[in-house]
């Protein structure tokens, strides 16, 4: 590609408005879709990222609604409307808010269609941001997906892509089961797809993505790390090392398939998520591929995860805490050795 | 507070009667069921506060829903949930209205409009009102019941609830029943202000304290939440007085009830007052109640044998139920 064509491709979509078109087309499609959270319909500015601008005046009061600062309300209000046939999609601003409404998301949403042996299920959405980058320190940016892909009978899905953020949140709303969906606040604004998707596309649950192909070292990744790792690879490229980068979408039920057979071609795996390394998701990702893999590897498994401290405020101390491009490509060249 | 609206005439009070002298049965063999070791299971006794979901059961209809919590067996059976289904689920059977899954504390039968039974204090609030949602949204006058007891009212769950209900103006029943124990607790030491009606006025609904042991009381109370909610005019918090004869869970040791106040309760049982009043006052005959009783004993008689020669469920149900996808093997 010359420079002059690469200037024309220039991407303009971000995942932001991906996410805002996945919300308009799925509650014009349906009129079972219904929205509620803190500050989303449009008197309250359609909520803080203004993803939800506009949802109030298109589809009127009743199903767009905003509320209360209640997370318990919140998440209780949508699994209640769930079980009378509706497709609530919440917000929980901030997913350290989720913290508030724990119980009705690990106790209830989850739960309450194996402890009703079936007879009632929650197809619930919780739309949830958080990621470090604005300095909001220790309670406003924790990566808590660990809890929730601990907990049987609830899906985690990210997305790293606008094409990706449209289709896993459609999938999200069609799926018959509660699905918390994660979105990365400081990539929200990036420009990273030539145009939005169409109404019809969709990304299966349960599926990872393979977003660059290689040979020597695979990288599994989600979130904003995944953008990171994508970095990195291309200046591993540079180096001669030939990265593959999965990214894995759904974290729980995540992709064994596509992870194990990355894994059994390279023989070399690094695993990264912004969330503390300790007990965190890589962790089990890491122990799978050792039970499956063990005799194939060439190199342990290798993680690289948030600082096991709180997220800190002060610029150094924030970018110190999570992997970044740089961190990555050590790792990479490490395992590669 | 009780209006004068809703008079309960002698045809309410007898079905008021039956409901209540089924739920006082089942809650008698279910003790003695455990103490047979026949079944072995965790059970919070309700008996001495039947009045109040005999009373809500003859006023609901079957699309009104239900969200109720541990001690709801009472509210449940009130409301029509089947003999069989729910003794197999006692029991853990295949054939229980959870296929053994959920068991005494989540107790689940949505064709009676039972959506939800939780084990956690306070949490039936919150998801009563996603239902009473469901019902604006529909354009329909089906209400939302939530149950839960005086120790619910000081978890936060509650007052969430509560708030977003008046501000949704959802039709929303806040039912307390007030048995003046939260689990080991008295309410007057542990509750603030001595009356779980009053807080509703902080939420802008009406709150109503009732003698929940009096059916005609708690029929008039009850209707007129009923109405209100069935006219679009919003929540109401009920405030129930009862009280449990027993501890709080089936074989605790119950010395924390102060012996006469225990004793002076169970003389003043509402169940055998209600029965006394109709013989007095000519709306049945002793004969006609006793055959009426005698039925729910086989009636209770059949659910049990039916669960106990049901098969156990299999461990590869453990697969099933978590998602509407089956978990691979």
């Amino acid at each position: 590609m010359t420079a002059a064509a690469a200037k024309v491709a220039k991407p303009t979509v971000t995942i932001l408005a991906a996410i805002s078109k996945a919300y308009h087309d799925a509650m014009a499609e349906d009129p079972k879709v219904i929205t509620l959270g803190e500050d989303l319909a449009d008197p309250e500015g359609g909520g803080i990222a203004k993803i939800t601008k506009g949802l109030s005046t298109a589809f009127g009061d009743d199903r767009v609604r905003s509320t209360p600062i209640s997370e318990q309300a919140i998440m209780g209000a949508a699994i209640g409307a769930s079980l009378a046939g509706y497709k609530p999609v919440a917000e929980i601003m901030l997913m350290n808010f989720t913290t508030v409404a724990m119980d009705m998301i690990t106790n209830h949403a989850a739960k309450l269609r194996f402890m009703s042996g079936g007879q009632t299920s929650v197809p619930i959405v919780i739309r949830t941001m958080t990621g470090l980058g604005f300095g909001s320190g220790g309670q406003h940016c924790d990566y808590l997906e660990a809890w929730f892909a601990h907990t049987a009978g609830i899906k985690v899905v990210t997305a790293s892509t606008p094409e990706d953020a449209y289709g896993l949140l459609r999938s999200a709303i069609d799926d018959p089961d509660p699905v918390l969906f994660i979105e990365n606040l400081p990539t929200y604004f990036a420009p990273l797809a030539m145009e939005l998707p169409d109404s019809s596309h969709r990304v299966p649950l349960g599926k990872a993505a393979v977003q660059v192909e290689g040979s020597d070292v695979t990288i599994v990744t989600y979130g904003r790390m995944a953008l990171e790792s994508r970095q990195a690879a291309a200046k591993a490229a540079e180096q001669g090392v030939s990265v593959e980068v999965i990214d894995l979408r759904t974290i729980a039920p995540w992709d064994k398939d596509t992870v194990l057979a990355s894994a059994a071609k390279t023989g070399r795996v690094l695993i990264v998520h912004e969330a503390v390394k300790q007990h965190g998701v890589g962790a089990e990702i890491a122990s799978v591929i050792n039970e499956e893999l063990f005799g194939q590897l060439k190199r342990p498994v290798k993680r690289l995860g948030g600082t096991y401290c709180p997220v800190p405020y002060s610029k150094p101390l924030e970018s110190a805490f999570a992997p970044n491009a740089e961190g990555i490509l050590a790792a990479i060249v490490d395992l590669a050795r | 507070m009780a209006s004068a609206q809703f008079v309960a005439d002698s045809e309410v009070l007898l079905d008021v009667y039956r409901r209540a002298a089924l739920l006082k049965a089942n809650d008698e063999r279910a003790r003695k069921v455990i103490l047979s070791g026949q079944i072995a299971m965790v059970y919070y006794s309700y008996r001495g506060q039947e009045i109040i979901p005999s009373v809500m059961g003859h006023v609901l209809r079957d699309d009104d829903t239900l969200c109720t919590i541990y001690r709801g067996i009472h509210d449940m059976l009130g409301k029509g949930f089947p003999l069989r289904e729910l003794w197999a689920e006692l029991a853990g059977r295949t054939t229980g209205s959870c296929k053994g899954k959920g068991g005494p504390m989540h107790l689940t039968y949505p064709a009676k409009g039972i959506m939800v039974t939780t084990g956690i204090v306070g949490s039936s609030a919150p998801i009563a009102n996603g239902l009473a949602w469901a019902t604006q949204l529909d354009k329909a006058d089906r209400v939302s019941v939530c149950t839960f007891g005086d120790g619910a009212s000081n978890i936060g769950a509650v007052h969430e609830a509560m708030n977003l209900a008046s501000v949704w103006k959802l039709p929303t029943i806040f039912v307390c029943q007030n048995n003046l124990f939260a689990e080991h607790t008295t309410f007057e030491k542990m509750t603030g202000g001595g009356d779980i009606s009053k807080r509703a006025e902080g939420y802008g609904m009406p709150g109503v304290r009732v003698d929940g042991n009096d059916p005609a009381a708690m029929y008039s109370a009850f209707s007129e939440a009923v109405a209100r909610a069935r006219a679009g005019e919003g929540p109401t918090l009920l405030e129930c007085m009862t009280f449990r004869f027993f501890g709080h869970n089936f074989g605790d040791d119950d010395s924390y009830i102060p012996p006469a106040q225990k004793a002076a309760a169970m003389a003043a049982d509402p169940v055998p007052q209600l029965r006394a009043r109709l013989i007095a006052d000519r709306i049945a005959t002793e004969e006609e109640l006793a055959a009426m009783e005698a039925d729910i004993e086989a009636q209770i008689d059949d659910a049990l044998a039916f669960a106990l020669a049901s098969p156990w469920p299999e461990p590869d149900a453990l697969r099933f139920d978590v998602f509407e996808q089956e978990i691979a093997a």
